[in-house]
């Protein structure tokens, strides 16, 4: 794997690193972060003393405004400077102005959290930061450098030659350590990493939901629609029947109708309830998990205990782990018993689904993959134990924020 | 006997449905209403002696129907009210059956509807205070207590599921085509095998088999 960044090279390849560019990026970086920290410091501390001199006048504002937005330009060449230690990509997401013109483009600039995030790093960078950098270049090369050059004709001088010769060999790794902390800090407060990873896990979360409520809406229509219309036309023939007599043939004609409508309905409200449990929504997962196991030919040990109903989507992404693991439970282990316990730890949901079946559950088989994804949709995690013999266990962890 | 009775299920057509079978066997119909206040309303106004009622309906579409009953029963503990559903959970069944001392309480599938006589009875018997529950959450009570079941015979265990269910041993005797004789032997024996008092008082015997099945 070729390495991103200083620290990656530094850590994969210890020896190797030392033939690699990478020590010298490092030392580039430091050096250049000295020169950009001082000289932030000088025209900025400069900008802020004049614009103060001069505000009475009101230029003073323009000026003082010129210095927040310096963090701005302070910022992008930090970001570029960062590709010396770090090759990937560090953008700037500046909010795109609501109009065109000035006027517009420095209002929005005003309100975006980053101008003021970046101009916090400069001054931090200005006070601090390139001091660290020229403090850490004494030590690793001023340092060992001196030492080396004593004069050697000094009899009192030559252990400091064998002290800075030493030294030297560490500074590739000092000067590189310090590079890749500091490269760190840059990208964590001006180009953090984990901004697009966490659209993508509010996006899949987001798509989970409108799954979900997609279904309660199937659920919602069967219920109100067809089972509704059904179960009325049965009871209209129910009546039918009682006028035409029992024993004469049109009663035995519509009590064989009746007969099938009725298996209809059955059907229908089975697949209703698979697609949905109502009592989900409103009893919460408890009360879904009684009635789920009530039905389950397998006899099932519930024991829920929550403080608090869960969110929607946890709570249906729950049941529906619970259901798969039961029906596996029930059609391929040859099951005697099962036991579901969900308790509430801080704010993480803990599920355990726990069979005395023959175990041997595939992790790769379609159920349990499904409610893999859908687990990590909501940022949760799901470990299956299945050895051949059994017994088998699901754990499912699921945060509830 | 004709009952004043208040219906309230938000499927006009169903409710329509529902209102034919209780005129044609004689009741009267004191209110049909749509939705779970109207319920709570009509049924402070006509005073009637059964409640029938949907559990989902407006104004939240969720158990409306259900919470109107239980606060209906909380108002007036003698109120006999026979809930239908289009599904059957336990915890729906539970939730009724906590309520009170648990007389005149039914719970159905509303397809048990459909088969108006039998349909026409049980409302007859929840209006008299007895206690009926759908053979189907029979069933699941019957399943969960599966070990110590296993020591009665088949006969014996459908005449617990009929008995659950809130049937009279006359009741028992016809669906199951044997003698009331031997339908009181039966009962004899499950009574004792489950450790549950041998009493004459049918109603006392459901509540004895119910909160056996569901501890």
């Amino acid at each position: 794997m070729h390495a991103r960044t200083a620290w990656q090279a530094l850590a994969h390849h210890p020896l190797a690193f030392l033939a690699t560019l990478w020590p010298w990026r490092a030392l580039a970086y430091l050096l250049s972060g000295v020169g950009v920290g001082a000289l932030t410091l000088v025209v900025l501390v400069a900008g802020l003393l004049t614009g103060l001199v001069l505000l009475p006048l009101g230029v003073g504002a323009v000026v003082l405004l010129a210095v927040v937005l310096g963090g701005g330009v302070v910022a992008r060449v930090e970001r570029w400077r960062l590709r010396l230690v770090d090759l990937d990509p560090a953008a700037t997401d500046h909010r795109a102005p609501n109009a065109p013109g000035a006027r517009a483009w420095l209002r929005t600039r005003l309100r975006d959290r980053l101008t003021w995030r970046e101009l916090g790093f400069t001054a931090v960078s200005m006070t601090a930061l390139w001091w660290m950098d020229l403090l850490v270049l004494a030590f690793a090369l001023a340092l060992p450098v001196l030492c080396v050059t004593a004069p050697l004709d000094d009899p009192g001088a030559w252990p400091w030659v064998v002290i800075g010769l030493a030294l030297l060999p560490a500074a590739p790794y000092t000067v590189t350590g310090w590079a890749g902390a500091r490269a760190a800090l840059t990208r964590l407060v001006l180009a953090p990493r984990d901004a697009e990873l966490t659209e993508v896990r509010a996006s899949r979360a987001r798509l989970v939901g409108a799954f979900d409520a997609e279904r309660r809406r199937i659920e919602r229509d069967l219920h109100d629609g067809a089972q509704q219309r059904l179960v009325s036309v049965n009871v209209m023939l129910g009546l039918a029947r009682l006028d035409a007599g029992p024993g004469t043939p049109l009663g035995r004609r519509l009590d064989l109708i009746q007969g099938e409508l009725t298996t209809a309905v059955g059907e229908l409200r089975e697949l209703s309830r698979g697609v949905h449990p109502r009592a989900l929504t409103d009893q919460g997962l408890a009360a879904a998990l009684t009635n789920l196991t009530a039905r389950s030919p397998l006899p099932v040990t519930v024991d829920v205990a929550l403080p608090a109903p869960l969110p929607a989507s946890v709570a249906s992404t729950a049941y529906f782990v619970v259901a798969e693991a039961l029906a596996n439970a029930t059609k391929h282990s040859g099951a005697g018993r099962a036991e579901v316990r969900a308790r509430l730890r801080t704010d993480t949901l803990v599920l355990t689904v726990h069979d005395d079946g023959s175990g041997g559950a595939d992790p790769a088989g379609r159920g349990l993959t499904g409610l893999a994804d859908r687990v990590a949709a909501a940022d949760g995690i799901l470990r299956l134990s299945s050895p051949s013999g059994g017994p088998t266990l699901l754990h499912v962890e699921m945060p509830c924020h | 006997m004709s009952l004043k009775v208040v219906v309230a299920e938000d499927s006009a057509l169903m409710r329509e449905g529902l209102v034919g079978v209780l005129t044609r066997f004689g009741h009267q119909v004191c209110a049909a209403v749509g939705d779970a206040d109207a319920l709570l309303a009509a049924a402070g106004e006509h005073r009637p002696d059964l409640v029938l009622t949907d559990i989902r309906m407006p104004p939240g579409q969720g158990d409306d129907g259900l919470r109107a009953a239980v606060a209906l029963r909380r108002d007036r503990p003698d109120l006999p009210v026979l809930v239908l559903s289009q599904y059957l959970e336990q915890s729906y069944a539970a939730h009724l059956l906590d309520l009170g001392d648990q007389r005149g309480i039914g719970y159905l599938l509303k397809d048990r509807v459909a088969a108006v006589t039998e349909f026409a009875d049980t409302v007859v018997r929840v209006a008299g205070g007895g206690t009926v529950l759908d053979p189907e959450v029979v069933r699941q009570l019957l399943r969960r207590r599966q070990d110590p079941l296993s020591g009665l015979t088949p006969r014996e265990r459908e005449v617990l599921a009929l008995m659950a269910e809130g049937r009279s041993n006359a009741a028992i005797a016809r669906a199951l085509h044997v003698s009331v004789a031997a339908v009181n032997k039966h009962i004899g024996s499950i009574l004792q095998r489950l450790g549950l008092p041998v009493d004459g008082d049918a109603h006392r015997r459901v509540l004895a088999v119910l909160a056996y099945l569901r501890s």
